[in-house]
């Protein structure tokens, strides 16, 4: 009964770690058709910009969820405006562009953190469930992924915002013609997606120790998380997300760690293989 | 034709001669070897990506599985010879089955990409955790994150004890290159080629004149996959030691960057794009000013921005502009010119 516990709590951090990992990306990707490749960077800048923020000795809360998300949304602002609004519509050469972003950034933090580990502790205790520790930082986690799929929702479906913002990406000649400027809802969304970036990154920050090359090992993952959920931005990444995190959380249960991250990736092959649209592709059709 | 792809392998022939002979004069062989071996593991993708217009992220998964395939054979074989050749065939191989997963899938552009970068991630971290004694092949402890060191190098067919190393590997790099590279110019020029290239332009329209797409993007994914086998097991040689860090989306990320800078599209763009960042970036890790990932992340994001051909094909119809005297010349470049990217199809 505890470890049943204990792993239905391992499921639920699984999931929700990979919807704070997905989400920026997805909303990048899912309302502009953008792939951002320097995606696990702006989550690296995020934990880089919360351990800075701790150390002034800021209160980690604040740090995390306020001063990290507005200074890698404003980066991002700065990369749309210098390079990315260059490349609309051209899907690979972003590609290749916000890789060469990821790569600049990787070697400014290195030339500015140097290439050590660094890290906070995580800010909430554990406890003890019978015989098993749980991580109490991990319910955190799982709130506010809660919390952003469910803020993510409201401002789509229910805001004019989100309406004008849903509406100049499908058709942003309409958006025009009716008397908004594609390219600051562009900017706009953006700056979101980075910020989303940020937050994850800095959230998570605590649980790993962070280095400037630690946005290559969220980018995979995130990356296809989005692709295999579809063109449904909400619906697509919590299927996706809940799809991969339990596959993951199974395999290395049952095995180790490592087959949990292979089972992951074997996964998303044969998903994209079996479903090239994605899981909204063929399930949930036409929500947000 | 064919008197066409004879002049042009004779010019090549005479142009790498007088390279290689040469280069050594300036560079040490040392580091030419491995401009070499980065040369042609570029042209492996430029090959597929230029021609065939299959964006592969994890050429660097061929790259690394040559090599690793040539260091498992050579300890367990302990003579060169019949690794090389194995070093080319399992990449072939696999590249053969996960090629056709994605193309009898009718996978589309973004899709094959993810799938060819998680791939590769998958060859990553498995490597990576392969530090402990179960994981055996034969002789040929894997060794985790530590790589395969001390295998047998490069020897003279059938004589394990003499070894073909410094100089001799570069002069055996470059004939591997130049030998690749004129395989490489035949089948373009053959009837494959031409219709490998109409496929990149227009997918559709040469299913429906009959030619089986996915079979024929198969085979150019493998015959790529074929030469990185190659450049790997090469690589292997050079370096005496094999770790995962060939596997890194880092290493694919250059591969990618090589072909970018020097020009889709053309047979010597990403041979020259990478023998001169690697070179570059060679030149730069000797100081420590600035971080040398900084510099290659730039040239990605403003060739990009500025010259998305590429060098070689924005010298070419620099050259025609300049100094095209008849007008099919001229003719010629505004057609590729409106053609736009990757339309040049002359290296």
């Amino acid at each position: 009964m505890d470890l049943f516990a204990v792993i239905l709590v391992e499921i639920l951090y699984s999931i929700a770690s990979l919807i704070l990992i997905s989400a920026g990306l997805a909303v990048v990707f899912g309302m502009m058709k953008v792939i951002n490749l320097a995606h696990g960077e702006f989550m690296m800048l995020g934990g880089y910009a919360t351990i800075v923020a701790v150390n002034q000795g800021v209160n980690v809360f604040i740090a995390m969820l306020v001063i990290a998300p507005i200074t890698v949304g404003l980066i991002g602002l700065v990369v749309e405006r210098l390079v990315i609004r260059h490349l609309y519509g051209r899907l690979v050469d972003t590609m290749l562009a916000t890789w060469g972003i990821s790569l600049l950034f990787i070697g400014l933090a290195t030339m500015i953190f140097g290439n050590t580990t660094t890290g906070i502790s995580t800010p909430i205790s554990g406890f003890s469930v019978g015989t098993y520790q749980i991580n109490g930082y991990n319910f955190f986690i799982i709130l506010v992924a809660m919390v952003l799929v469910l803020g993510l929702y409201i401002v789509l479906k229910l805001t004019r915002l989100g309406l004008i913002a849903r509406g100049a990406m499908q058709r942003a000649d309409m958006a025009a013609a009716l008397g908004y400027s594609p390219s600051r809802i562009y900017m706009a969304t953006f700056f979101c997606g980075a910020a989303l970036s940020g937050l994850a990154g800095a959230v998570l920050a605590p649980l790993v120790g962070l280095v400037p090359t630690s946005g290559g090992a969220y980018i995979a993952k995130a990356f296809i998380t989005v692709i295999a959920g579809g063109p449904s931005l909400i619906a697509g990444l919590a299927s996706s997300a809940g799809l991969f995190g339990v596959t993951s959380q199974v395999f290395a249960f049952s095995i180790s760690p490592m087959a949990g991250e292979i089972a992951l990736l074997v996964a998303a092959v044969v998903l994209l293989r079996l479903m090239p649209q994605g899981i909204t592709g063929r399930f949930f059709k036409g929500k947000v | 034709m064919q008197n066409q792809f004879g002049r042009d392998a004779f010019a090549l022939l005479v142009t790498a001669g007088v390279l290689v002979w040469i280069a050594p004069l300036v560079i040490s062989t040392y580091t030419l070897t491995v401009l070499i071996v980065y040369g042609m593991l570029a042209l492996s993708l430029g090959l597929i990506w230029g021609y065939g217009g299959i964006l592969c992220f994890g050429q660097a998964a061929f790259f690394g599985l040559g090599a690793y395939t040539y260091a498992i054979a050579a300890i367990n074989i302990g003579e060169s010879t019949l690794p090389m050749l194995l070093a080319i065939i399992v990449p072939f191989i696999f590249a053969m089955m996960l090629g056709a997963m994605m193309f009898y899938g009718r996978l589309g552009d973004v899709y094959v990409g993810v799938i060819t970068l998680v791939v590769t991630l998958i060859l990553y971290r498995f490597i990576n955790s392969t530090a402990g004694p179960q994981f055996v092949l034969g002789k040929a402890r894997l060794g985790g994150f530590n790589g395969i060191p001390g295998f047998q190098t490069l020897n003279v067919p059938g004589n394990p004890d003499s070894y073909i190393w410094g100089d001799g590997l570069y002069y055996f790099a470059a004939a591997a290159l130049v030998v690749v590279l004129l395989l490489v110019s035949w089948l373009l020029a053959s009837p494959f080629g031409r219709i490998a290239v109409g496929i990149r332009e227009n997918e559709t329209r040469m299913s429906l004149m009959g030619y089986d797409v996915a079979a024929r993007k198969t085979l150019l994914f493998a015959l790529g996959a074929a030469i990185a086998g190659l450049a790997g097991a090469l690589f292997a040689n050079w370096a005496e030691i094999v770790t995962p860090s060939l596997f890194s989306l880092g290493q694919s990320a250059e591969i990618i960057i090589w072909c970018i800078a020097g020009g889709l599209g053309t047979r010597f763009g990403p041979i020259i794009g990478a023998a001169a960042l690697a070179y570059l970036k060679f030149l730069l890790g000797q100081q420590t000013l600035v971080d040398n990932t900084v510099i290659m992340g730039l040239i990605l994001v403003l060739f990009v921005l500025f010259l998305p051909k590429g060098i070689v094909p924005a010298v070419v119809s620099g050259w025609t502009t300049l100094f095209g005297r008849r007008g099919a010349g001229k003719a010629t470049a505004l057609r590729r010119n409106r053609a736009g990217r990757g339309a040049v199809s002359h290296g």
